[in-house]
Order: C-alpha cells, then sequence, then structure tokens
C-alpha cells in the first residue's frame, strides 16, 4: 500500500470527498420543519436538523457559527441549501460556504412563510440535485482523504486491539502524508503527559496542554462527584474497563506508536496542512464526529468494544471491534471485526492493512454500516446557556 | 488457547480474553515478549475484566500498560477480579 489510489470526488477548492450530498441545513431550531419538509420533497437531499441557533453569543456563537459553516463546506456535500428563520445569520451561513466555491443558497422564512419558503428551496434543491447526480468520481490520492478518530463504548479489547488497529493505520496513513486527527480531550485524563510528548514540536504539545487544561478545568467547575457515573461509562465499566487512567491508555493507543501531532486545534478548527492533529473535543461520540466533520474530515475510524452505535449524515464512519461478543450479536453495526488479534490468530500489522483496505472501499462508494442503518446523529456542542 | 492477555511484562494486570471461571489454571500471554503466563484464578473473570497477576496491597497501585491506572482501595490477591470493587482513579 505504497501510494493507493481511491475514485473521489475533487471539489471546487481541491479539496476530496467520498459522499455527493446535497444537504439542506437549517440554521436554527425554528427552520427544522421547513428543511425536512424540501428533503422530503426532493428526494437524495438530506435535511440536518439541530436543536440550536438562537441567542447565542461570544465563543459559543463562533463555534456554532464554524460548526454550520464547516459542515456545508465539507468535501462530502456537493451543494448547500440553508434555510433560516431571518436572513442576516442564514446569510453568514451561506458566505462561509460560498468561500469553498460550492453551490449554496440561503432562504429565509420571515416576511415568507414557511409553505412559500419550503416551495421556494425545494426548487432550488432540485436544482442542485440534478447538479450533483452528474458530478463524476475521479481518481484521487488515498493520502488526500482526511481521517478523523474516536472510540465509543469502549472496553478493555479496545486497548488491546481495535484501537491499536486504528494506530496501525494511522502510523501507516501519516507516512503517505495524509491528514488524520485525534481528540476526546476528557478521555486523555492519565495520559495526558504521553500526548504532550508526541507532539512533533513544544509548541504543539504547549497547545495541546492548553486545551487539556482548560477542560479539565471545565470539569472542575461543574463536577458534583468523581464523575464515576460517566465517565468511564456505565458500558465501559460493564466490559472491564475500571479508571479513566486505564480508558485513557486505551484511547491513546489510537495514535499509533510513531506519528507525531503537528499541531492542536480548538473544535471545528481545519488543519492547515498534512499530518497527524490534535483536535479539542468532547469524548461524546455524537458530538465530537459532528466536529470533525465540520472541521473538513471526510472519514472516520471508530473502535467500540462493548457496541456504540453512532453515525453521521456526512462523514461515514467504519466500525470496527475486537470484542468476539460485539462481532456476534450486534454484528449489523459492524463494519471490521479484529477478533482475530484477541485469538493470536492476526498480527496488529496485518488488522492495521485490514482497515486501511476497508477505508479504500469506502472511499471508493461502499456504504458503511451506519450509512445503510441511517444513523445520522448531527450534534452541535454547546458551551453554555443561550442569552 | 489463550484466555487473558497482558500488555506489557511490567504490569499487574491481564485482561480476559473469553469468560474464566473460578479456579481455573488460566492460560495467558505476555504480548510485548510473546513469553507465556499461568495463573490460578479466585473468581469468576469476564471477558475484558482483569485478573491480577500479582498480590496488591490497599494504597498501591494497579500497572497497566506499563502506567499507573489507578488505586487499590482493598486488597487484592494474585488470581483476583480487579475492577470497581478494588480499584479507583487518582484523577478528578
Amino acid at each position: 500500500m505504497s501510494n493507493p489510489k481511491v475514485m473521489a470526488y475533487r471539489r471546487e477548492n481541491g479539496r476530496v470527498g467520498i459522499r455527493n450530498h446535497v444537504i439542506i441545513l437549517p440554521l436554527d431550531d425554528l427552520s427544522n420543519s421547513a428543511c425536512e419538509k424540501v428533503a422530503f420533497n426532493i428526494k437524495g437531499c438530506k435535511a440536518l436538523p439541530h436543536a440550536y441557533g438562537r441567542l447565542q453569543f461570544g465563543e459559543d456563537l463562533n463555534l456554532f457559527f464554524r460548526t454550520l459553516i464547516g459542515t456545508g463546506a465539507n468535501p462530502n456535500v456537493a451543494a448547500v441549501v440553508v434555510i433560516g428563520i431571518e436572513p442576516e445569520w442564514t446569510n453568514i451561513i451561506v458566505d462561509g460556504i460560498a468561500e469553498t466555491g460550492k453551490p449554496v443558497a440561503g432562504f429565509s422564512i420571515e416576511r415568507h412563510g414557511e409553505i412559500k419558503t419550503v416551495e421556494m428551496a425545494s426548487w432550488k434543491a432540485k436544482e442542485y440535485m440534478h447538479w450533483a447526480s452528474e458530478r463524476k468520481r475521479e481518481e484521487c490520492d488515498l493520502s488526500e482523504i482526511w481521517v478523523s478518530t474516536k472510540c465509543g463504548e469502549s472496553d478493555t479489547t479496545s486497548g488491546l486491539a481495535s484501537n491499536p488497529t486504528v494506530g496501525n493505520a494511522f502510523d501507516k496513513l501519516v507516512d503517505m502524508g495524509a491528514t488524520c486527527s485525534f481528540g476526546e480531550t476528557s478521555e486523555i485524563t492519565g495520559g495526558e503527559l504521553l500526548v504532550k510528548e508526541r507532539a512533533a514540536t513544544p509548541e504543539a504539545g504547549e497547545q495541546f496542554m492548553a486545551l487539556f487544561d482548560r477542560y479539565a478545568e471545565m470539569i472542575d467547575r461543574n463536577k458534583t462527584d468523581d464523575l464515576s457515573g460517566s465517565q468511564p461509562t456505565k458500558g465501559n465499566i460493564a466490559g472491564g474497563l475500571t479508571t479513566i487512567e486505564e480508558k485513557a491508555m486505551g484511547n491513546i493507543q489510537k495514535i499509533g506508536k510513531k506519528c507525531k501531532y503537528v499541531g492542536a486545534l480548538d473544535k471545528a478548527v481545519a488543519p492547515t496542512g498534512p499530518g497527524l492533529w490534535y483536535m479539542d473535543s468532547s469524548s461524546a461520540a455524537a458530538e465530537a464526529v459532528t466536529l470533525w466533520a465540520a472541521a473538513g474530515f471526510v472519514a472516520h475510524f471508530f473502535p467500540t468494544g462493548q457496541g456504540n452505535i453512532i453515525g453521521n449524515p456526512i462523514e461515514p464512519v467504519i466500525k470496527l471491534t475486537a470484542n468476539p461478543r460485539t462481532a456476534g450479536d450486534m454484528s449489523e453495526h459492524i463494519d471490521y471485526d479484529c477478533s482475530a488479534i484477541l485469538r493470536g490468530e492476526m498480527t496488529l500489522d496485518e488488522s492495521g492493512d485490514n482497515l486501511m483496505e476497508m477505508l479504500v472501499r469506502t472511499c471508493n462508494g461502499r456504504l458503511t454500516a451506519q450509512e445503510v442503518l441511517g444513523h445520522e446523529e448531527y450534534v452541535l456542542t454547546k458551551l453554555y446557556e443561550s442569552a | 488457547m489463550i484466555q487473558f492477555l497482558v500488555h506489557e511484562k511490567a504490569d499487574s494486570v491481564g485482561v480476559a480474553t473469553v469468560d474464566i471461571k473460578a479456579g481455573e489454571t488460566a492460560e495467558g500471554l505476555y504480548m510485548d515478549s510473546q513469553e507465556q503466563a499461568q495463573v490460578k484464578t479466585l473468581g469468576d473473570i469476564p471477558l475484558g475484566h482483569k485478573i491480577a497477576m500479582i498480590d496488591h496491597k490497599a494504597g498501591g497501585s494497579v500497572i497497566k500498560y506499563g502506567a499507573d491506572i489507578g488505586k487499590v482501595v482493598a486488597d487484592i490477591k494474585k488470581g483476583g477480579h480487579v475492577h470497581t470493587q478494588n480499584l479507583k482513579t487518582r484523577r478528578w
């Protein structure tokens, strides 16, 4: 696998996507209904309802705008219709997405009413669907595919096999010049000094520690106990994980043995070059993958132990497990079963190659288990109350 | 057949890769050195759960991945089940 090729969509700004979605993006909770009506009228496009977008302010509003614009700008998205209650914030999202050069149009409900807005937006969505359906896949390098990772409902099999499988694949991807990312800030607790040491430069290590300390301070400020009811989760504990330190040591197996991160990013911020990047994020699966999709990542490696079933509407989530029980009784959610490692029948290096092969197939169009099952958890991260 | 794995030689616990019954002499493997290991279990160890490779005293540490993963809050005998009843986080 020295320089594998994949058939993917090269977008107007040069970025490469592996899906060709037309999305109907609500600015705010009030506009979810109109977006869902457009997606019902126009087959093949996809509404992305969410809970927020009103009276947010400060850093929380910046993150909200960054997440919505990033979602529309993601190369897995061919074209975007934005619907908001009023035109000004709607246009902020439209203008942000338009910087990629892709087709985007905004509609606002005030002064039109929802029925008229749905009609106008449906005409535009129809035009975009026809246009997008004629985009063609072309040969691209695998290294042009941005890949993120986080694990979920981990157990000790995650640390033994499925997380190191991702680490092995990340070492290989970064070696070939790809852009990769990890995060889950709270789940590094207990392994933060090891992560700091994996920085490519002292500056990157300091950036990581600043984001880590900010998150730890937030937990200290809000906690009412030792978090033993939440982190590790009940599923983690059922699977044999006992403490956050143990979970963190398993978690960081995902960054491999040798690749080093070149920088640390705030939530939903796009990397500025190839290599491994740390991105601050919650450890809740849907929130974190939504942030990586907004940062421009087009495929996600998701190792699970006990069987987290999360998906994302625009960034395909490739699930792997090393837990033979999960691979058996939750097989409809699993794209790659690496439990042979636990039986001593497969090496980590072979497993990493198998995961890379599944990535190539996913890039070429194979739908993931999550996509086929319709798991489309689009969950925005909110930093604090609205005004 | 392998019934448990130990990440590193320095670790004080292994991880069951199948359900292990109390009183069994379980067969395991150190993943770094590929050295064989054996331990007689004192309780049932479900798949994914930890088994003590040595005696642990309350107040000490459990070592896994060569790292301290928490404090021992009740004595653990070699072969015992290591989990929330005898191991707690040092954080938060």
